[in-house]
């Protein structure tokens, strides 16, 4: 009769370990997220910077930030829901096409448009 | 010797479920709920697909500004208009509620007492309600320095993409609520669980777009 | 927007003076008379048909049977069928209104009959119909009812979602409707472009119409993408890998993905449209530092995904078509899925060939141009691909395979002016003439219309449970090709002449005979979409003859023709296993096609829901108060959307139970029909001895 207490203990200390785990995931996130956003604050508060590596700073720090909320908020890695992974990637891809065409196109136009 | 195999065998399989129960980090059914799990699974991932979707209104929106940054017409502009205390502190409260949904989150799926999981729900209500609260002031100190939509090109950049962000917000609120009313009602049943966990996606994700927007808009505008 | 406003105008800007039939008797234009005149008689068949439909449900009883049994349906084979039905009503319309151009083009050498401003109002409802309310609903509706049954499931993954898409769809369409009725809709053409759209330049509510009808159609195909995508994602029946769907499956995939993601460029535009309109905003304005290019880019990143969204179903209708009716194996199965994602892919990098001549520089348009052409290879693969299927097949020409062969040809020549048009060199002298008008018809009307004509007359059987008459749908095949080929081929030609697009009357004398031409295959259009009603009503009339109640009546090969005819609400008493593609040749082959399953089990299904229709209600009550400017129905039904949002989200037990014994009545009924009924040879198809049971019959595929 004991080997189903045995189980039972260590599928607790199992969902112990993962409630632990989810835990850290969402302090590790907390603390990387504040910490990303307070550079790129403090930057333009100071004026730290010239203004084009100061904008490349900000964007470069935006797109980790996201992969940081994506990776301990949102929970999405290579090893659980490949699906949701692939979604979001494949996604992104349309919106990089789509924002960026947008751009280019746009920018494009202004600068043959703009009266001299 | 075969008892310990059997033993083995048997802390696999529970190992095996218990990773099917936490497919999704907050979902908690339980296995004998087998059918309810597979439609749990399909409306989970069918929120996210309504994200992305919502992600490319934003990325539209966002490329919009982008196009009429220049179309200030004679009329403020991001140096006049924007300011960085308030944002910053908005930003705080919005990621502090981030993670204070995840801590709800932990409570739902770690099975805490109910009342622990409603708190951490407060919590994280009232920093929505404080950071909307923040925001419309922005907006009327902008109204009072001449920054209407109606001016120029540029501040309807401005007003058809952060208020966008912010009434998504604000249907996140009034979900946030209508969850707390199912939970008074109905407990924690399967369906509330399965509300609060794609409310979470939801508040992560416009926790996303704030990034883009404190960065790209304000950030940006001011550097 | 003040208090006083929405209570001093409790109508808003509705009067008596936003009747047109009240304007025009009013006036003493003879001008105005007959325009007039005609959009009375318009609205007066719209009125009278709805009277009709009401008097005939009062009459019949019918008003119970058809809320339980239809609009608060969440069965996704009655939803698909609703769709089919509202794109047919909204066909007619949009046909009719194509008759009126090409007649007002016929004798529009210096003047016509038809005023500049119902002419546009015409091309402006004409287009936003034909793809808003024509062709999506009508390939939505084929997705809907034959994707489930394709892959084996009981039902969409969103039932009550997809009710109310289809609601969302209808409201929309019931507003370009009532727009005959009240009110004018806009001249903006199908895609509206500011500034002409903008209040300074349009201050009526017709752009107004014309931007919430495509903001309730558009929200409804972005919730249907992504139920579909989810089904085929998440519901397919146990071994049915990806590469084991039909292909048909294949292709509702890709557009329930492109809709996902072409949709929100178009919701984003209309609403910024509307911002400009209602709160003066200068999102797309010409002054105050608006942008109005970037209006025809964002409605493109829609609209290009758009098209391939209404082409991919079609595509995946004719490969299951040439397929079963020639007997064979589809070929390049594979080759056919990868141009399918391709060309789903390659639509979202080709939008700016729409606005070759906007003014960007010759290297965008040489990307865009070359991304453009490049579509041109899968689409290539696939026409041969089709070819080969149907080679050394026992190819039957009946109506569906009569519009995929028509297609065939029609497509290549369309695809042919295409690359033409992909060159920005090439577009600059075309652009904005009336070969652009017979290209881009060339695309939709074989490849699309036919595609979804074909499908209905090849599921039919499957959805009512008998055949549609042969012969009359033969004639109407047959006007459909003839009338299009009529009615485009001149505008190719008129095209490279100079005609511009839109224009109302000409003064050059040499387009007179090719208009006449064109109006003449108008006409055999009209009279196809008559032979299409007819056909409706003859095979009603001897449906006893031709009942297919097995459910098998053209030797199908994938798995929605394993049910009975109609099928079963939940549509498989068990939910079939897969190992192989064509699974159910594969079945009829081991002589497993009708079996019985080793054990009933209760069924779990949705109950109906009247969310859809309430939604329908409420979003179209409130679309219209937005028009009109009718602040307290806009607010009022606003709630009323959100309140019953919320009480959806505390509702529990929304599912009832088909008890076992009853699944197994049903079944039990139907593998003895199908064990009573004679195998038929694909020669006696179209005889009344077809009852839905095919016979073997081993084609001998050359290897």
């Amino acid at each position: 009769m004991s080997e189903p207490i045995v189980t039972r203990t260590s599928a607790t200390n199992a969902l112990r370990a993962n409630e632990r785990r989810d835990f850290m995931s969402y302090m590790w996130g907390f603390g990387l997220a504040l910490g990303l956003t307070l550079v790129p604050f403090a930057l333009v508060q100071w004026q730290a910077m010239a203004r084009d590596p100061l904008l490349i700073t900000i964007a470069v720090l935006a797109l980790v930030q996201t992969v940081v909320h994506f990776r301990y908020f949102l929970h999405l890695d290579r090893k659980r829901k490949r699906e949701d992974l692939l979604l979001v990637l494949f996604s992104t891809s349309l919106l990089i096409i789509m924002v960026a065409g947008t751009i280019w196109i746009m920018a494009n136009l202004a600068e043959r448009m703009t009266p001299i | 010797m075969i008892s310990e195999l059997f033993k083995r065998l048997e802390f696999y399989l529970d190992a095996r479920q218990n990773k099917e129960i936490f497919i999704y980090p907050g979902l908690n059914l339980g296995v004998e709920h087998s059918d309810a799990h597979t439609q749990a699974e399909a409306t989970v991932f069918g929120f996210w697909v309504f994200l992305m979707s919502d992600a490319i209104i934003f990325g539209m929106a966002f490329a919009t500004y982008a196009t009429l940054l220049h179309g200030t017409a004679d009329s403020p502009g991001p140096r006049e208009l924007y300011h960085l205390g308030p944002i910053f502190i908005e930003t705080l409260l919005l990621l502090t509620s981030s993670f204070t949904f995840g801590m709800a989150s932990i409570a739902m799926k770690y099975k805490h007492p109910t009342s622990r999981l409603v708190g951490w729900l407060l919590i994280t209500l009232v920093l929505g309600v404080v950071f909307l609260g923040m925001e419309l002031n922005d907006f009327r100190a902008m109204f009072a320095a001449g920054g209407l939509p109606t001016q120029s090109g540029f501040l309807s950049g401005f007003f058809g993409l952060v208020p966008l962000h912010g009434l998504h917000v604000m249907a996140g609120c009034i979900w946030l609520v209508c969850m707390l009313g199912q939970i008074a009602v109905h407990g924690l049943d399967s369906e509330t669980k399965l509300g609060l966990l794609r409310l979470a996606l939801f508040w992560h994700f416009l926790d996303i777009v704030w990034i883009f927007i404190f960065s790209v808009v304000y950030l940006a505008g001011l550097a | 927007m003040s208090w006083s406003t929405i209570f001093n105008h409790p109508l808003g800007l509705l009067g008596a003076d936003s009747f047109p039939f009240l304007a025009m008797l009013s006036s003493d234009d003879s001008d105005i008379f007959i325009n007039g005149l005609l959009g009375s008689f318009a609205a007066a068949l719209v009125i009278i048909s709805v009277m009709v439909v009401v008097a005939l449900l009062t009459r019949y009883r019918a008003w119970r049977t058809l809320w339980f049994d239809w609009l608060t349906s969440t069965d996704h084979k009655k939803i698909g069928i609703m769709y089919v039905v509202l794109a047919l009503v909204m066909l007619t319309r949009a046909i009719a209104e194509a008759v009126l151009m090409r007649a007002q083009g016929a004798v529009g050498l210096g003047g016509g009959f038809l005023s500049s401003d119902h002419f546009a109002q015409l091309f402006s409802t004409h287009g936003t119909i034909m793809i808003f309310f024509m062709a999506m609903p009508f390939l939505t509706g084929l997705i809907n009812y034959v994707v489930p049954l394709q892959i084996g499931a009981r039902d969409v993954a969103f039932p009550i979602l997809n009710s109310i898409s289809l609601w969302l769809t209808a409201a929309g369409a019931a507003l370009v409707m009532i727009s005959l009725v009240v009110g004018a809709f806009s001249t903006g053409g199908w895609f509206g472009y500011p500034p002409y759209t903008e209040t300074l330049y349009n201050p009526g509510i017709g752009v107004d119409y014309w931007i919430w009808s495509l903001t309730l159609a558009s929200l409804g195909s972005t919730l249907t993408g992504i139920n579909i995508a989810v089904t085929i994602y998440k519901k397919r029946a146990p071994g049915m890998k990806l590469y084991y769907m039909p292909l048909f499956t294949w292709t509702a995939l890709c557009t329930a993905i492109m809709m996902i993601f072409a949709m929100p460029p178009l919701t984003v535009v209309t609403l910024q449209l509307a911002l400009d309109r209602y709160l003066d905003f200068h999102f797309f304005t010409n002054g105050l530092g608006g942008n109005q290019m970037n209006f025809l880019n964002m409605f493109w990143l829609f609209g290009h995904p758009e098209v391939y969204i209404l082409i991919l179903p079609a595509f995946g209708v004719y490969s299951e078509i040439f397929s079963t009716f020639s007997g064979k194996v589809l070929f390049g199965y594979k080759s056919l899925v990868w141009a399918t994602i391709s060309i789903a892919f390659l639509s979202f990098l080709v939008w700016l060939h729409h606005f070759f001549t906007m003014g960007q520089s010759g290297h965008i348009n040489a990307v865009f141009g070359i991304a453009s052409m490049l579509i041109g290879i899968p689409t290539g693969v696939k026409i041969y691909d089709w070819m080969w299927t149907m080679l050394r097949g026992r190819i039957r020409f009946s109506v569906p395979m009569i519009y995929s062969l028509a297609f065939i040809f029609l497509f290549v020549i369309g695809g042919i002016t295409g690359i033409m048009l992909a060159n920005p060199i090439l577009d600059y002298q075309v652009h904005n003439t009336v070969f652009l008008v017979a290209h881009f018809h060339n695309m939709v009307v074989p490849g699309v219309l036919f595609g979804m004509l074909a499908g209905y007359t090849f599921w039919f059987p499957k959805a009512f449970g008998f055949r549609l008459d042969e012969r009359w749908g033969r004639i109407s095949a047959y006007c459909w090709i003839f009338g299009w080929m009529g009615a485009f081929f001149p505008l190719y030609i008129l095209g490279l002449m100079g005609l511009p697009r839109r224009s109302v009357a000409y003064e050059q004398a040499s387009y007179v005979p090719l208009e006449i031409v064109a109006f003449v295959g108008a006409l055999l259009v009209a009279a196809a979409l008559m032979a299409l009603v007819i056909q409706l009503w003859v095979s009603i009339k001897y449906r006893e003859k031709n009942r297919v109640f097995v459910g098998d009546p053209w030797n199908g090969r994938s798995l929605e023709w394993a049910t009975s005819a109609p099928p079963p609400e939940y549509n498989f008493p068990v939910v079939p296993s897969i190992n192989d593609r064509d699974a159910f040749t594969a079945a009829k082959e081991f002589g497993v096609g009708y079996q019985e399953p080793d054990a009933y089990v209760n069924i779990e299904i949705p109950q109906n829901s009247a969310m859809g229709p309430v939604f329908g209600g409420t979003s179209f009550l409130l679309a219209f108060g937005l028009v009109w400017q009718i602040w307290w129905l806009v607010i009022l039904t606003g709630l009323i959307t959100i309140g019953t949002l919320v009480m959806r989200g505390f509702q529990r037990d929304t599912l009832k139970i088909i008890p076992a014994e009853a699944v197994c009545r049903t079944h039990q009924h139907w593998i003895q029909a199908a064990r009573l009924a004679l195998p038929i040879k694909r020669s006696q198809e179209h005889t009344a001895a077809n009852k839905g049971r095919a016979a073997i019959e081993t084609v001998e595929v050359p290897t």
